[in-house]
């Protein structure tokens, strides 16, 4: 029999109960579009994240001291990052910032709060992206004179002052200390990985190393970020502030006791974990497919029963056990087929509505159907279709026709 | 073409019934000649139904053989023997067969599809077989807008487009009221003198069985009488 007459066929017939086939397709629909749609919310998350990191800064690198595998290391300090600044030495760094960073009491008035407080140097605002909403960044004077100068993130500044426009020039107290603030930062909101810069309280780092966060060393820094001069260059600019680093620690054989963390890293990180997550949502889902799949088989292996005097009819006219084979298995793969369809459809829908939640939420979240994602469901719920179909198939097509005949 | 459209020689059939050996036939021969009009008659469990389905190569005999149109059919595998069918044996059932879905057209085309003929060349001699058996203006119409004798005559036109050698008639007027079944009875017949097809009509009416020219009566899977 040729292919389209059987499919006109298992048409009309999967059409004469359409109650129970629309029943049957329900399963896939909903297997395949909750696979869509969590392989979209998967890929939606990594994408997010991918999209927080590389807003970081996209030629990021940090150095921090390695206390995890050396013991005594020596501490990095501003001297350090003067030299990761040396052009000659260092020619693929921009610029290099280092920081101080912990907690700080702050007071105005009868109100009082407790904010992450950042120790920085004027070249910050070339590593970070600054963005003042009034007042100006320090600069390398306020930086070397151990200025009592401030700036507020705009949740401290609320907290503090009730508000967070019209404050340069007021004092605050740091930890009982007076400070000036010189400058409010604009309000970043939502997210994240990490502390916000709305929580914060910038202060020139000497200051921050004389008065609020002493180490044990003198000019002794937390973490230098350093900036390379374009995304190409974060290798080479890693390779140059290693060897500075080490001549300066005078290692010579022994170990790194800095390390450097480029934001490759983090991007790696990022994606085995979200990678885990979808394959891991996506299975949950596949399941759900499977069940759809068994459904489909259950009602195949009904209508082969009820049907079983039609196969009789038909082996007694000619039909080989191939034609009942391929027979009942398209239409088990048109059941699998028409319903992924639809499954495709539902998902895209579900994953647009869970975008728009997302979003409501704050929570930047683009659900992607990917290209393939599509394939992926199409190719497995076809394969359902067949998987699940040759059973009841089978069974029709090894009916014997005086046997079928007779039954009623 | 050979000389016997049927060759039977001493053929026997047993069924494995659980732990029971069923025989149903005990060595049968008949030889049936093209052209002609053959009634096959017995009471119940007298074994021709086991016969028919044997002549009409819907199952193989366990012993003796068998030769339709003088093609044996002793070492066929299962879809040797659906070609076989296909091509050679027309079936009419007592009760019908028809597709409920399928209109009538359809339905006569349905033995074509699996001889695996060209499309519209199928249409057209399916509407032919229609015509000659007088139902050429209810080709359109499914099974349950038909009357039996309406039916019956599908099923016969079914049996009739592949243009086989034989036509097997189980009980073909055992559905039927008697007027219908006199005039089943009369186009079968018409059919075999215009087209010269061999007809095997199994029944337990001797009225029916009284229109064919030859009556082979079966006893506990024994030719009782062949006359």
């Amino acid at each position: 029999m040729n292919l389209g007459a059987s499919l006109l066929e298992a048409l009309e017939s999967l059409s004469s109960n359409k109650v129970r086939t629309a029943l049957t397709m329900l399963g896939i629909i909903i297997g395949v579009g909750a696979v869509i749609a969590m392989l979209a919310i998967g890929t939606g998350t990594k994408q997010a994240i991918v999209g927080e990191i590389e807003g970081i800064g996209t030629n990021l690198l940090f150095v921090a001291t390695n206390y995890e595998d050396v013991t005594n290391p020596e501490p990095l300090t501003i001297r350090d990052a003067e030299a990761l600044n040396d052009p000659v030495f260092a020619p693929s760094v921009a610029a290099a910032a280092p920081i101080v960073q912990g907690q700080a009491e702050l007071t105005y008035a009868s109100n009082g709060t407790t904010a992450s407080l950042v120790g920085v140097t004027e070249d910050y605002s070339r590593v970070q992206t600054i963005e003042l909403s009034e007042g100006e960044f320090f600069s390398s004077t306020q930086v070397n004179g151990l200025a009592s100068a401030a700036i507020l993130g705009t949740n401290v500044a609320e907290d503090l002052f009730e508000r967070s426009e019209g404050l340069v020039g007021e004092t605050v107290r740091v930890n009982g200390q007076p400070f000036r603030v010189v400058g409010i930062l604009k309000k970043e909101g939502g997210s994240d990985f990490g502390s916000s810069t709305d929580d914060q309280i910038l202060v020139p780092l000497t200051t921050a190393q004389a008065r609020l966060l002493p180490r044990r060393e003198h000019n002794q820094v937390d973490l230098i970020y350093v900036s390379a001069i374009d995304s190409d260059s974060v290798k080479s600019a890693e390779d140059e502030i290693s060897l500075i680093l080490r001549d300066r620690h005078n290692l010579k054989l022994a170990e790194d006791d800095f390390i450097i963390l480029t934001q490759e890293l983090f991007l790696d990180f990022a994606s085995t974990v979200t990678g885990v997550f979808t394959i891991f949502l996506g299975g949950v889902a596949g399941i759900s497919l499977l069940v759809g799949g068994i459904g489909i088989m259950n009602i195949m292996l009904v209508s082969v029963t009820e049907r079983t005097k039609e196969i009789g009819l038909r082996k007694a006219v000619g039909a080989k056990k191939r034609d009942i084979l391929t027979q009942f298995l398209i239409e088990s793969s048109l059941l699998s087929v028409i319903g992924g369809a639809v499954g495709i459809v539902l998902g895209w829908i579900l994953s647009l509505g869970v975008g728009r939640i997302a979003a409501s939420s704050d929570f930047l979240l683009n659900p992607a159907i990917t290209l393939n994602a599509v394939l992926l469901a199409t190719l497995f719920s076809a394969a359902v279709g067949l998987f699940f179909g040759i059973y009841p198939a089978n069974r029709a097509a090894q009916l014997e026709p005086i046997e079928a005949l007779r039954s009623e | 073409m050979s000389k016997w459209v049927v060759d039977a020689e001493n053929i026997t059939k047993v069924y494995q019934m659980g732990e029971v050996e069923v025989h149903a036939l005990r060595g049968i021969s008949v030889k049936i000649a093209p052209g002609e009009v053959v009634a096959i008659m017995g009471p119940s469990g007298s074994g021709k139904s086991t016969l028919m389905n044997i002549m009409g190569c819907l199952d193989r005999p366990t012993s003796g053989e068998y030769s339709l149109n003088g093609e044996s059919v002793a070492n066929l595998s299962d879809d040797q023997l659906a070609e076989i069918r296909n091509r050679g044996v027309g079936f009419v059932f007592q009760s019908f067969n028809l597709l409920p879905r399928a209109t009538a057209l359809a339905n006569v085309e349905l033995p074509m599809r699996y001889a695996e003929l060209n499309g519209r060349n199928r249409k057209e001699v399916s509407r032919q077989a229609l015509e000659a058996v007088g139902l050429g203006d209810r080709i359109r119409h499914r099974p349950n807008e038909l009357s039996g004798g309406e039916m019956q005559r599908v099923a016969i036109a079914r049996a009739l487009v592949n243009d086989p050698a034989i036509i097997m008639a189980d009980e073909p007027t055992g559905n039927l009221d008697s007027k219908a079944g006199d005039e089943i009875m009369k186009l079968l017949r018409t059919l075999n003198e215009e087209r010269g097809t061999t007809l095997i009509v199994v029944t337990h009416d001797p009225e029916i069985a009284s229109l064919t020219d030859r009556i082979i009566s079966l006893r506990d899977g024994r030719i009782k009488e062949d006359n």
